[in-house]
């Protein structure tokens, strides 16, 4: 099956100047018209003789969602351009999808959040553990305040739970004030110094040996992958061009514009640019010919204990901080679940999300010093996250050697905390370079409040199947989800069995998907018309199925 | 919202729930059978292989024949049945047990009963259970995921399969896969003994020629986007030779690494669990502490034949029957698991009937004796040739087997003891 690409302008001849993208460019790029995969703007050529007309009905339906409106306006130039779409790039669009302007949000996955904003602790940090001298605290500071109106108009999970710092030596009792003073200093509200007895009555399941800590009721948790789905529902809700599966490589300025090039050969132009592509910043960076800094990976490892676990604290516990880390923490996390990590090792290669034995042993061996009855065969699953690391602070400003771009780089922790934050500064940053903004009179802040099987009372939900009966067939039974709840996800243009399960959580209990698997494999190739060997994990060669009986 | 009024509901419909649904009716009692997926039959659906029934039918059936078979004699026998029906919650209300589901075709369920049968079934353990580090590629799958993709959907799940733990599970994929042209690297188990059935280790690895490798574990899986690789070390006298790994490549890695009871209604509840089996701690009519509620089949241990299973899920169903009539015994034993026990199923014995009690070996070994022990007095022993942990055994104790049944009432703290030497 062939494609045709929308725009003409698609050489890939990078102007002079621009820099090369990590070396990928060094194979020649696919002829745009061999392009098996509809990329999210292809368009497809008239069904030939010969085609399996179902195939190109299918490619066509997935692919139309996204393209719509970028292909009626194929030589429009964009307002902003945002590369990335973490929780980062997501808050800056829906922040600029408030006013009047054109912005597309680019991302080379599949999906949006497949990035560090994935997996991370979940945390709304409680504003006490970095000096305000950084960026990144006052960030963190602003941002923290901000959860409660996003979480109204977003409908993510999100709770203000608190945090506890426990110590469980004399010595560590001194840091504990430390971080009491700079909380103070911080302005935080509510933080409180807490004796051993004030600890155990607050969480009876730590360590007899806890001797003192600190306690930050407005610290809270959140789950990060639903706060990108949302935000960027949002943005698109309000106008924003969402295109998946557009690796940004190349960037040359051409009538006072930027023309983005993707690895896949596709063009995007924009007046401005925003840079929030997480480990990838750098490379993209050095591609503006803007400045040259080293992101580098730092990674964090989890274990995920089943809901069922003892173990669970109703508070994040953090252990007292070392110079270079909040150290491995135990997080109820918002769905009942515990995670306990992350690790902090450094890694040299941005694609490795592999977990190591040894680091994992080191995590139940912390975390229990805190809370002893954490237990093994609580286990669910491990995982790892990398932190984009440069420097002590988060990078975000205006690029002082090219025009119109904004650098937001180095977002390790506390970047989900600060992200509300950072939209609203990368906005006044864009104002600031003479952006001009005007405020839409019919911007809408709220998104549809997607019905919950899991949330339900059997009452609600025979209510609920009265009107759609897709609510009555639970398909992943460890987390209840509905059939329903999984076809809305697929309509929103999740169409991998990670996107479905980040979007829904049908998998991710503590079957891991054992039992619904196939029954979600069926779902997404009737709602898409995906052939089974289309089926992935998360796109790219993560294909589930190898042939037919 | 459905509402409806049965003497007994049973949730699940597998070999478990329609055997012991089967038997309340044929006490004449009303029972409900309800089963969240379109159709009856269970785990066994998807077992196309045979195997069963030989205790049960005295002849080899397949999976779905035998599920048929008992299907037919609960349906003939009058049991009414809601399938696509899914139990969300079980709770008291007034002294009544009543279960809530929900199903497509009829909106929400509220069914007040006096008894309810728990047979729920198990589910795999997955890779997060035992910890193998490692990418996170598609292509690993649980055993009965595989076989569930292959068997009923008709879909190879990969070409080139490494299959981790020795499960019987496992190794019927083995040989399934192979049938249907994929390549078996091997089987990698951690023990020193396989933990499948021996006729599955002959009829599924060696006349296939696939390797099994006993005492390794598996300490990486690796590919970005698909697997690509399972690296697998070997265990000597305990200690893992990170420095004697070695890889195995494949695009496809099969876990069969045990089964666990699926007991989140039963806990919601409030049914305490026994922690050596996972599945709730049953009296010696197979009743929950919750009164009322019964378990039997893999939701009260994972057993290793479906003729067990049905056998006992008539035991439950017979027992619940029992408990409606107002019947209950006058006095029960507590059962200790002895040395070399892993856990003793049901957990209590009525010292005035037949009692069977089935129990798994925590031990390999030949010539070995089963030993029920009384205040210390050795009261019955079994010869057994073998045991080991992956083959249940079982035991009758009757009221011939306790001595003395008057001082037994006087002194209720008489403890029996099961051991195996
Ligand atoms: C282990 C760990 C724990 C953490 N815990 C917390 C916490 O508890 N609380 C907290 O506040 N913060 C925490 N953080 C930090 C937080 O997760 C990050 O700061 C935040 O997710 C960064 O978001 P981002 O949008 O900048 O990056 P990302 O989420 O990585 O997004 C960047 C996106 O850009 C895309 N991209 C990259 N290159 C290109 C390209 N060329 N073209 C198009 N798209 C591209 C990527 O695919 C990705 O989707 C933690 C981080 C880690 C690793
Ligand atoms: C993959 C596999 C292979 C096997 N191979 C053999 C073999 O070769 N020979 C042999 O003799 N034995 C074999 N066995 C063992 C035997 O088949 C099983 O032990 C037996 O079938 C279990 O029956 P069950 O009724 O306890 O559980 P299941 O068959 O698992 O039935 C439980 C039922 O409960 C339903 N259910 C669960 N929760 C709910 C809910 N909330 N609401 C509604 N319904 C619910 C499920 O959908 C399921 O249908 C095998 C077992 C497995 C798992």
């Amino acid at each position: 099956m062939k494609f045709e690409a929308p725009g003409a302008a698609y050489s890939l001849k990078p102007a002079a100047g621009t820099t090369d993208w990590a070396g990928r460019l060094g194979r020649p790029a696919r002829p745009v018209e061999a392009c098996e995969k509809p990329g999210s703007v292809y368009i497809l050529k008239k069904p030939a003789a010969g085609d399996n007309i179902q195939d190109v009905a299918a490619t066509t339906r997935k692919a139309a969602r996204t393209t719509e409106r970028y292909m009626t306006n194929r030589a429009e130039v964009y307002d902003v351009a945002i590369i990335g779409a973490g929780v980062c790039g997501a808050n800056i669009a829906r922040k600029l999808s408030q006013y009047e302007l054109r912005v597309a949000l680019l991302e080379k996955e599949i999906d949006v959040s497949l990035g560090t904003s994935k997996a991370n602790s979940g945390i709304v940090h409680g504003g006490f553990h970095d000096n305000k001298k950084y960026l990144k605290a006052r960030l963190e500071l602003k941002g923290a305040l901000m959860f409660e109106r996003l979480h109204e108009e977003l409908d993510f999970p999100f709770e203000r739970c608190g945090i506890v710092v426990v110590a469980l030596h004399e010595d560590e009792l001194r840091t504990i004030e430390q971080l009491y003073l700079q909380g103070v200093e911080n302005g935080v509200i509510g933080i409180e110094m807490c004796s051993r007895e004030r600890m155990l009555e607050l969480e009876p399941k730590l360590s007899p040996d806890t001797m003192g800590g600190l306690y930050a009721p407005s610290g809270g948790i959140v789950e990060p992958y639903r706060f990108v789905f949302s935000l960027v529902e949002s943005a698109r809700k309000n106008g924003v061009d969402l295109i998946t599966e557009f690796a940004a490589a190349l960037a040359r300025r051409k009538d006072d514009e930027w023309i983005l090039t993707a690895l896949d050969g596709r063009e995007i132009r924009a007046r401005y640019v925003v840079n929030s592509a997480g480990l990838f910043a750098d490379t993209l960076s050095k591609a503006f010919g803007a400045e040259d800094f080293t992101i580098k990976p730092r990674k964090g490892e989890y274990y995920l204990l089943d809901k069922m676990t003892r173990a669970k604290p109703n508070r994040v516990v953090f252990p007292v901080p070392t110079a270079v880390s909040k150290g491995m923490l135990i997080i109820p996390t918002v769905e009942g679940t515990v995670l306990i990590g992350p690790t902090a090792s450094a890694v040299e290669d941005k694609e490795d999300f592999s977990t190591t034995r040894q680091e994992l042993e080191k995590i139940l061996q912390s975390a229990r010093i805190m809370i002893p009855s954490i237990s093994e065969t609580d286990v669910i699953t491990s995982f790892a996250g990398l932190r984009p690391t440069c420097g002590e602070d988060f990078i975000v400003e205006l690029s002082a050697k090219v025009p119109h771009l904004v650098q937001v780089a180095a977002i390790q922790s506390p970047g989900l905390t600060a992200s509300p934050a950072i939209g609203e500064y990368v906005k006044d940053l864009l104002k600031k370079d003479g952006l001009r903004l005007v405020e839409k009179p019919d911007w809408d802040p709220y998104v549809d409040k997607v019905r919950r099987a899991r949330d339900l009372s059997p009452w609600e939900l025979d209510e609920m199947v009265a009107k759609d009966p897709a609510y009555g067939d639970i398909v992943c039974r460890c987390e209840r989800v509905s059939e329903a709840e999984i076809v809305q996800a697929i309509r929103a243009g999740h169409s991998t069995l990670d996107g479905i399960k980040y979007v829904t959580r049908a998998q991710m209990g503590r079957c891991q998907g054992g039992f619904c698997a196939y029954k979600i494999i069926k779902i997404l190739m009737r709602e898409t018309g995906m052939s089974y060997e289309e089926v992935t994990k998360r796109g790219g060669g993560s294909y589930v199925l190898r042939g037919e009986l | 919202m459905k509402q409806l009024k049965f003497d007994a509901v049973v949730i699940g419909g597998g070999a478990a729930g329609m055997s012991a649904a089967a038997e309340l009716r044929s006490r004449g009692y009303s029972a409900l059978v309800i089963e969240r997926e379109e159709e009856l039959g269970g785990i066994l659906l998807q077992c196309i292989h045979n195997g069963f029934g030989l205790i049960e039918f005295n002849e080899e059936l397949s999976g779905p024949e035998f599920a048929q078979r008992i299907e037919e004699r609960a349906v003939a026998l009058g049991i009414e049945t809601l399938c696509g029906t899914t139990v969300l919650e079980i709770r008291r209300e007034g002294g009544f047990n009543v279960v809530y589901g929900v199903s497509s075709k009829h909106g929400g369920l509220r069914v007040e009963a006096r008894a309810v049968v728990l047979a729920m079934g198990c589910r795999e353990r997955n890779r997060g259970n035992i910890r193998i580090p490692g990418s996170r590629p598609s292509g690993v799958y649980t055993a009965g995921l595989a076989q569930r993709l292959v068997n009923i959907d008709g879909y190879l799940p990969g070409k080139d399969v490494v299959i981790i733990g020795s499960g019987d599970i496992g190794l019927i994929m083995a040989r399934r896969l192979s049938w249907s042209g994929c390549k078996v690297h091997g089987v990698v188990e951690i023990l020193p003994y396989p933990s499948g059935l021996t006729r599955n280790i002959v009829q599924c690895l060696e006349d296939f020629g696939i390797p099994l490798y006993l005492s390794h574990l598996t300490t990486n899986i690796r590919g970005k986007d698909r697997v690509k690789a399972v690296e697998i070390t070997p265990v000597e006298n305990g200690a893992v030779r990170f420095d004697k790994s070695f890889e195995i490549p494949c695009d496809t890695v099969l876990l069969s690494v045990g089964l666990v009871p699926e007991n989140e209604l039963s806990r919601g509840l409030g049914v305490e669990i026994n922690p050596a089996t996972n599945g709730p701690w049953v009296d010696s009519r197979l009743m929950t502490n919750v009164p009322g509620v019964f378990a039997c089949g893999n939701v009260l241990h994972v057993h290793d034949l479906v003729d067990y299973v049905a056998e006992e899920a008539r035991r439950a169903g017979a027992c619940a029957a029992q408990w409606l009539a107002g019947d209950s015994p006058s006095r029960e034993l507590r059962l200790k698991t002895g040395s070399n026990v892993r856990y003793l199923n049901p957990a209590k014995v009525d010292p005035d009937r037949e009692n069977k009690i089935y129990l798994r070996s925590m031990v390999v070994k030949n010539s070995a004796v089963l030993e029920v022990r009384m205040d210390g007095k050795v009261v019955k022993s079994l010869k057994k040739a073998h045991v080991q942990p992956s083959e249940m055994l079982s035991l009758t104790l009757g009221p011939k087997d306790f001595a003395d049944p008057g001082q037994m009432s006087a002194n209720q703290a008489v403890q029996v003891e099961i051991a195996i030497v």
